[in-house]
This record gives C-alpha cells, sequence and structure tokens, in this order.
C-alpha cells in the first residue's frame, strides 16, 4: 500500500469539491426553512411536503415516469438488435458505414436531433405529446444502448450459439436462451442508461413535447426561469437520490457477482488439483 | 474369445455412415477443402489429423452444419445433408472450448438438447441421470460450469453432446486444453464411452499420438487433401508418403536411387557407402528418385559390428536423448548424414556403454524400412 501524501490528499480533496460542492449545496439547501433560497434559516423538511401536494409537479413527474420507461423499454430492444447485427453479421459491404450510422447520434448536437424530429412529426401530422417524446427518446438512447451491448457481444463466444443451434435450438431459441441470459447485465446496464438519459432530457423533449405533456426537467427549468424556489431544490434532491440509489445498487450487484465467480472458480481450481 | 475384427472399411456390402462426394470448400479465394472424397461407417472412430489450417475442422463444421460446401456434397445415411440446417440434424458437437453454458448448471446443461425436442419431465430426467454417471459427473450436478475443474468441464460438454444420442458425435480438439495426465486418462475414458454408447465418433486433432491411441482409422490430411486414409498400425508401419511418414512420429528418411529385382530394392544414396537393401511391393523404375524412411526404434544400434542383419552402417554418436523408457541416439554417418537409432532402457542403472563421441555401427533388416515414391 501507498502512503497518503499530502499531495494526494490535497489532489483528492479539490478533485471531489469540485464535482460535488453544487450538489452538496443544493441538497443543504433543500432543507432550509427560509423561503429566500440563499439565506439559511434553520433546517426543515417543509419543502419536500409542499412539493408532494403541488399536482403540478406530480403530473410532471407521472409523465417523465411513463416516458422513460417507455423510451428505455423500446431502446432497449432496438439497440440490442442492432448491435447483434453489428457485431454477428460478420463483414459485409459498408459494415463500416453502418455501424458508424448507429453511434453518429451520439456525438449529434441534441439541439439538431430535437429540430429535426420536430420537422419529422409535423410533416407526418403526428399531434405532439407523450408519444412523440418517448419516439424522441428512443431515437436518442438507442444509440447508447447500442454501444454497451456490442462491447458485450464482441466478447461473447460465438460457440456458444453454435452449441446451442447443435443441440436442436432454432436461431431465435438460441438468442432467447443462450444469448441473452448471459448478455443480460449489459442489456440492463444499456437499459439502466436510457432510462437515466430519459429523465435528465431537457432539449429534445422541449422540441417534441406538445401542451399535454410537460416532463420533469421541463417543469423545472421553466420553474427556474421565474426564480430558484427551495421546492425546486428539494425536487432535485429527491431525483439525485433515486439516481444515487440505483448507480450503487447496480455496481453493488455487478461487483458482488465478480467477486463471486472469481472465489468459485479458484474453488474449482483447487478441488481440481 | 471369439471376436470378429472391425473393419467396416474392408467390407464391400458395408454402407457407409457418412460420405464425402468430390466436396471443395472455397472461402473467398482460399480453397479450404479440395475435392475430397471419404466414406466414414457407423460405430467408427474415426480421427482427422492434420497441421493446423489444413482443413480439417471445416470438415467437422461441415458435418454440424454450420458451413455448407461449395462443390459436391456430403450424405449422411445415404442422405444429402447440404439443406439440413444444424438444429435438425442427428449430429452433436463437442466444442473445443467446451461452450458450456455459463448460466446453467451442470444438469441443465446436459438437459438443454433433450428439453428441445421433447416435453416429458420424467424421461428427459432419467436421461440426464444416465448420463451423469456414465461421466461421473452425479456429484456435480447441481453446479455451474465455472466451479468445476478443467476435466469435469470435459465430461460436461461430452455428456452434453451425447444425451440425445446422436448418430454421429464431432469432437473438435476436445482434449486441447488439458494437461498430458489427464488427456491420457481422458483418452481411454473416451474409447471406452464410445464401445458403450455405440456411437459413430469423429474427432479433429492436431495430435498424432492422439489420434492414434483413440482411432480406429487416421486420415492424414495437408492442404485441404486426404493424404492416407488407414488404421494406425498401417499410417504408422506403412505410410504411403514422405508427408505422413514425417507427420506421425520420429523417421529417418534417407533420399537415393533405386534398382530392383523382384520385391527386393537397392537404394544408393551415398558416394562411397554400401546401397541400403529393402523389401517392397512396390515398383521403381531403376535409378528412379526414392526414399528410404525408417523408424528409429527399428534401427539397431551396437559398438561391435552386427553382420546379423543386411543393412550395416558406420557411425558416430553426436547427440543422445534419454527420456527414461527409451534412449534415442543421434549417429552421423561417414558422409555426414544423420540418423537416429533408438534403444529401450530395460535395465535399470546398467552400463549402457555407449556415449558421446562413440564409434558405432547401425544395423537393421531389409524389411525394417518403407521405401516410398514421393
Amino acid at each position: 500500500m501507498r502512503r497518503f501524501s499530502l499531495f494526494n490528499a490535497t489532489s483528492l480533496t479539490f478533485g471531489f469539491a469540485f464535482l460535488y460542492l453544487p450538489m452538496v449545496i443544493l441538497i443543504i439547501y433543500s432543507f432550509n426553512a427560509s423561503q429566500l433560497v440563499t439565506v439559511w434559516a434553520g433546517f426543515s423538511t417543509r419543502w419536500y411536503g409542499e412539493l408532494l401536494r403541488d399536482q403540478e409537479f406530480l403530473d410532471a413527474a407521472w409523465v417523465t415516469l411513463r416516458v422513460a420507461v417507455f423510451s428505455s423499454t423500446i431502446a432497449t430492444v432496438l439497440g440490442t438488435m442492432a448491435a447483434t447485427v453489428i457485431v454477428r453479421a460478420g463483414r459485409f459491404k459498408g459494415r463500416t458505414l453502418f455501424s458508424g450510422m448507429i453511434y453518429a447520434p451520439l456525438v449529434m448536437p441534441e439541439v439538431i436531433t430535437g429540430l429535426s424530429l420536430l420537422l419529422l412529426f409535423i410533416g407526418i401530422g403526428l399531434d405532439r405529446g407523450i408519444l412523440t417524446v418517448v419516439l424522441a427518446h428512443t431515437t436518442f438512447s438507442m444509440c447508447y444502448v447500442s454501444v454497451v451491448v456490442s462491447s458485450r457481444l464482441a466478447t461473447f463466444d460465438t460457440a456458444l450459439e453454435e452449441a446451442a443451434l447443435d443441440l436442436g435450438c432454432s436461431p431465435f431459441e438460441a438468442f432467447r436462451l443462450v444469448t441473452l441470459p448471459i448478455i443480460a447485465p449489459a442489456v440492463i446496464s444499456g437499459w439502466l442508461l436510457a432510462f437515466t438519459l430519459s429523465l435528465d432530457d431537457l432539449v429534445i423533449a422541449s422540441f417534441t413535447t406538445g401542451p399535454s405533456a410537460t416532463t420533469l426537467p421541463i417543469k423545472i427549468f421553466s420553474a427556474v426561469r421565474l426564480g430558484v424556489s427551495p421546492q425546486i431544490n428539494a425536487l432535485s434532491t429527491i431525483l439525485i437520490a433515486f439516481v444515487a440509489v440505483g448507480v450503487i445498487a447496480a455496481s453493488l450487484a455487478t461487483k458482488r457477482a465478480a467477486v463471486r465467480a472469481d472465489k468459485d472458480a479458484r474453488a474449482a481450481e483447487r478441488a481440481a488439483g | 474369445m471369439n471376436q470378429t475384427v472391425f473393419a467396416p472399411w474392408d467390407d464391400p456390402d458395408e454402407k457407409p455412415l457418412i460420405q464425402f462426394r468430390n466436396v471443395t470448400k472455397r472461402f473467398g479465394d482460399f480453397t479450404a477443402i479440395d475435392d475430397l472424397t471419404l466414406d466414414i461407417y457407423a460405430q467408427e472412430f474415426f480421427a482427422l489429423l492434420g497441421p493446423s489450417g489444413c482443413g480439417k475442422t471445416t470438415m467437422m463444421r461441415m458435418l454440424a452444419g454450420f458451413e455448407t460446401p461449395t462443390e459436391g456434397n456430403i450424405l449422411l445415411s445415404g442422405q444429402d445433408i447440404a439443406p439440413i440446417p444444424p438444429n435438425k440434424r442427428a449430429v452433436n458437437m463437442m466444442f473445443q472450448s467446451y461452450a458450456l453454458f455459463p448460466h446453467l448448471s451442470v444438469r441443465d446443461n446436459i438437459a438443454f438438447g433433450l428439453r428441445r425436442e421433447s416435453k416429458d419431465k420424467a424421461k428427459i430426467d432419467e436421461r440426464v441421470e444416465e448420463m451423469l454417471r456414465l461421466t461421473r459427473l452425479t456429484k456435480f450436478a447441481g453446479r455451474k460450469p465455472h466451479q468445476i475443474s478443467g476435466g469435469q468441464r470435459q465430461r460436461v460438454a461430452l455428456a452434453r453432446s451425447l444425451a440425445k444420442a446422436p448418430k454421429l458425435l464431432l469432437l473438435d480438439e476436445p482434449l486441447g486444453a488439458l494437461d498430458r495426465k489427464l488427456r491420457e486418462e481422458t483418452q481411454f475414458e473416451l474409447m471406452d464411452i464410445q464401445e458403450k454408447t455405440g456411437t459413430t465418433f469423429v474427432i479433429v486433432t492436431h495430435d498424432q499420438e492422439e489420434a492414434m491411441t483413440v482411432a480406429s482409422r487416421v486420415a492424414v490430411m495437408d492442404e485441404g487433401k486426404l493424404i492416407q486414409v488407414a488404421t494406425p498400425d498401417v499410417i504408422y508401419e506403412a505410410p504411403n508418403s514422405v508427408y505422413v511418414a514425417d507427420f506421425i512420429g520420429d523417421v529417418n528418411i534417407v533420399e537415393g536411387r533405386a534398382s530392383q529385382t523382384g520385391d527386393k530394392v537397392d537404394v544408393a544414396w551415398a558416394e562411397g557407402q554400401p546401397p541400403i537393401h529393402a523389401t517392397t511391393q512396390k515398383r521403381f523404375d531403376r535409378d528412379a528418385q526414392c526414399y528410404f524412411a525408417i523408424r528409429p526404434e527399428k534401427v539397431h544400434i551396437s559398438k561391435e559390428r552386427d553382420d546379423s542383419r543386411p543393412n550395416v552402417l558406420q557411425g558416430k554418436v553426436i547427440d543422445i536423448a534419454y527420456l527414461g523408457n527409451i534412449s534415442t541416439y543421434h549417429v552421423r554417418l561417414a558422409d555426414g548424414t544423420m540418423m537416429k537409432a533408438q534403444s529401450a532402457n530395460t535395465r535399470r542403472l546398467a552400463n549402457r556403454g555407449i556415449t558421446w563421441e562413440d564409434e558405432v555401427w547401425l544395423s537393421f533388416t531389409d524389411t525394417a524400412g518403407v521405401m516410398l515414391a514421393r
């Protein structure tokens, strides 16, 4: 073990301060009793209570949740399919072009994506609402899913699928019974990624939504334009908690699985030796 | 004991289980299999042997259905199998990497194929138990593949591929991942299981010892062609070419000019050296180029000239490889040719007498070696 030098400790403090100070301040002020955001007047949970009584915020939260669940689920299906084709189809003409085209929306400015989707929806005469936001979120989060899943598939031993075919599976059964359970962790993390992306998207949602479907980020953004309220701080704190719990749970699960696999493998070696 | 020799390939009435008929397989410009014709019979343990890239794995993948021939056809029990997808073939394969399903237990891995074709749970369970017993895995049935050792994984892979009682079992380098001792044990286990189940086995290997040990017949391949197909003893004692003689085991090859009278041949191989006397059924033209191949263990080495054998050569010991059970002597003959001679160390701690730089005599009979034209 290397010792903690003064330099290391300082770097660590500054680094983490840079990353987390804004959030810490936000969380602290969400428990502020005062109406004024920047004046501390004692600890209180009053804003959380008010938040839960505010029907507009609750509606927006419900819209956001539905959009996130639907769009991330559709994106996971489409993204996994795309990843399978790109990794498995071998070399065909234009393969690089196709795989590049799947990932291109990742680097496309959100404003452009939002605008082009808006034009499309107007063009085909689709009324803007929850459906259009779901479609728009599916479009951009699908790329993220396919990146995550294809990196897992690239190390997947194709002999496993061949073995499934050899033992009497149709190609679809082989995918469902063998490939999918094995790549499931990647598919789930792809889903989680798509879910979080949808949860916090502001730009694309504001382009593609209609009056009936205001998502939480849009709601927060428009509220903040009228001035930051302690209520918004409370809402943001809840979102932070939400995301933090999800991320920690996911990484703990992955780590525990890895540790267990490692222990089992070593036990097997010992038994053999 | 009234045992008939198992040799269906010598019986003209026997119908082959697998027939390759002028099969060619190309990948782009590369020809992996070149106009190959081969019959494999039921209950054979057939080995495809060759260096990597010789096309042996391609042949196996064509049998399993993962590749289709570019030209020619493959028949299984007289039926062309080209249009049948892998999941509809009565052929199972044991993969080199074993390809065990990591998310399923040993029991579920073995039951996987059975569950695809039948819904009868009791019957499946019974068959799985039978396979577990056959491969001595009952104790490990509940474990996942990463919780068992390499040798056990190998047995799970075998049990899984045998569970559906295929007409034909393909084994792709099945023992490559095991260490030497375990490999030897497993070879005998494989033969035992093959005999018990009566399944036809086709094994792909680059390990000539493995092929010789397990197989009823061996096909030696090179660059997409079959060089020789025969029983292990014929492959070893009567190779049809320098390639086969050299690929299987250790051999001395002497190039020379033939002069034949009847089935006796004299091979003139070096200036000032007596010709080698050999026996052959083949015809060699006078002064035709020929090769004389002789295995080191058939060359007798001694310090005194021994005229009891028709061929006697003098040389000097350059190197000795002591392998415990045998020693191999590398002897330089008067013209500079190197020849290997082997002798069994039958006596412990005996004064073997032959050492480096010794002048020795090599001798062998006229039937000890093989005459080859190419």
